[in-house]
């Protein structure tokens, strides 16, 4: 594999839900290291583009290409080892609620990876440690903010030692006051060189993340480029007309994240 | 006059129903815990089978919650040994027979239960599971089935409570169990009253230690978020 290939690559993603066209024709790649960011207005297929590229929403037509390699989608089996190797994090959160905080780390690597309980218990604690949750891991998710839920979400999937990030809104959900911690994970594991894909509104906390915008309207990808570019002042750019709308709604002396001009 | 009942309780009933006693547990216990097993299976495979399956578990449900339970009972007793297959039958004895229905009956209405409770957890508990690489059937049973059983205890302890007193159905295919062995006493002593009510205080006895049971069973799977409402 030469260095310039693409850790992950979607080629052509067609879907189509309820006689929508959600995706049309959608083609991106990411490489090593890479953080690349969804931005656009709700409906844009956003979210269904980033199930897509795990297969959690089978895309109808098009092709998905992890270093380089084809996923053949029939394949369980391919499935399974594909989906270890892309985290995904959901705007919900979606931890298991019947599992402690250490137990919702714990549990694929004992299931999927098959790891011997000890050693799984001890990558947990580490990966809980890494988002600042070690404290908590006794806790269940009925007893954690969702800042907290967000940070052992994004334990549990780091623990698989994903080689790509999916995020999907991860702090929509979350009351302003959490929205901080969870960005802070975030950033530390950019800095740290991990690939990522993130829908997101904190543009202005992308902006100072994202290699690259790709900015989404009714299932096309409408513009991309890097966020500077794209937001300058007198770009002219969709990307800019529709940030400088969400500012306007929240103000510009709002929360962070909301501002446009990096 | 006969004997006052002091007397005859310590003398007669009371010895007669503890036998019987044991014997509606030697049917009950097995009966619970077999269509509890049943009724898990059926209740996964209706919501997560494969489309044949799901069919073949709604159609077992169907006959099972949809005929008497004598007609059953009867059934597996007097009608399975004339279903000759290749020349072999079936003969089942009374206890057998008994728990074998009571285990189908109750595993149909179970299933009901758990269903409710598989659909009562939300899809993205399945999409997080799947998201980290488990198969359908690892997030099923590791991650759904878990907190559905949770959501589903109380209806199926209340399936439990109801198999203690249908159970009593065992006594038509000469099973002597609790109400089999009443029922003789009365007919020998002639003092129905007295018989089926002191009948009556062992199932409740019967049914307040299954509560108590079944209430510890609960407190044991509880964790935050799935507790049982305190009042």
């Amino acid at each position: 594999m030469s260095e310039a290939t693409p850790i992950l690559e979607a080629r052509s993603l067609v879907k189509v839900l309820g006689g929508n066209r959600v995706l049309e024709n959608v083609s991106l790649d990411i490489g090593r290291g890479r953080v690349k960011v969804l931005i656009g207005p709700s409906g844009a297929g956003k979210s269904t583009l980033l199930q897509c590229l795990n297969f959690l929403i089978p895309p109808d037509s098009g092709h998905i290409l992890l270093e380089g390699r084809e996923v053949e989608k029939t394949s369980k089996r391919e499935l399974c080892s594909f989906r270890q190797q892309v985290g995904m994090i959901f705007q919900d959160f979606n931890l298991f609620d019947h599992l402690s905080a250490l137990e919702n780390v714990r549990v694929a690597l004992m299931k999927v990876k098959g790891m011997p309980k000890l050693e799984a218990t001890e990558r947990a604690v580490a990966e809980l440690k890494r988002v600042g949750l070690a404290d908590k891991a006794t806790l269940y998710p009925a007893n954690l903010s969702g800042g907290q839920k967000q940070r052992v979400a994004i334990a549990r999937a780091l623990a698989m030692d994903p080689k790509v990030m999916l995020l999907d809104e991860p702090t929509s959900a979350l009351d302003p006051e959490l929205i901080g911690e969870v960005l802070a994970v975030i950033r530390d594991l950019a800095q740290g060189g991990m690939t990522m894909i993130m829908a997101t509104h904190q543009i202005s906390f992308s902006a100072s993340l994202a290699d690259e915008f790709i900015f989404m309207e009714r299932g096309r990808v409408v513009e991309q480029g890097s966020p500077a570019d794209l937001l300058g002042r007198g770009s002219g750019s969709r990307t800019q007309a529709f940030c400088s709308k969400i500012s306007e709604l929240t103000g510009e002396s709002g929360e962070a994240g909301s501002e446009c001009h990096p | 006059m006969s004997l006052p009942y002091s007397e005859f309780f310590r003398a007669e009933l009371g010895p007669g129903l503890l036998d019987g006693l044991w014997v509606s547990l030697l049917v009950i216990a097995p009966s619970a815990l077999c269509g509890a097993l049943i009724g898990l299976t059926a209740g996964v495979l209706r919501v997560y089978g494969p489309k044949p399956v799901r069919w073949l578990t709604e159609c077992y449900v169907s006959l099972f919650r949809g005929t008497p339970l004598v007609v059953q009972v009867f059934f597996w007793y007097f009608a399975l040994p004339y279903i000759k297959i290749g020349g072999f039958s079936i003969v089942l004895d009374p206890i057998p027979a008994a728990i074998l229905s009571f285990a189908l009956c109750s595993g149909a209405y179970q299933s009901e239960y758990i269903r409710g409770g598989l659909n009562a957890i939300k899809h993205g508990q399945i999409r997080a599971a799947l998201a980290l690489g488990m198969t359908t059937r690892q997030a099923v049973m590791s991650v759904v089935l878990p907190q559905a059983f949770r959501r589903a205890l109380p209806g199926c302890g209340n399936e439990v409570i109801y198999l203690i007193k249908y159970s009593s159905l065992a006594s038509i295919i000469t099973v002597n169990e609790l109400t089999g062995t009443a029922t003789t006493i009365a007919k020998n002593s002639w003092r129905n009253i007295e018989v089926f009510c002191t009948l009556g205080v062992f199932y409740l006895l019967l049914v307040t230690v299954a509560t108590w049971l079944l209430r510890l069973l609960e407190d044991s799977l509880s964790v935050p978020g799935f507790e049982r409402p305190q009042s």
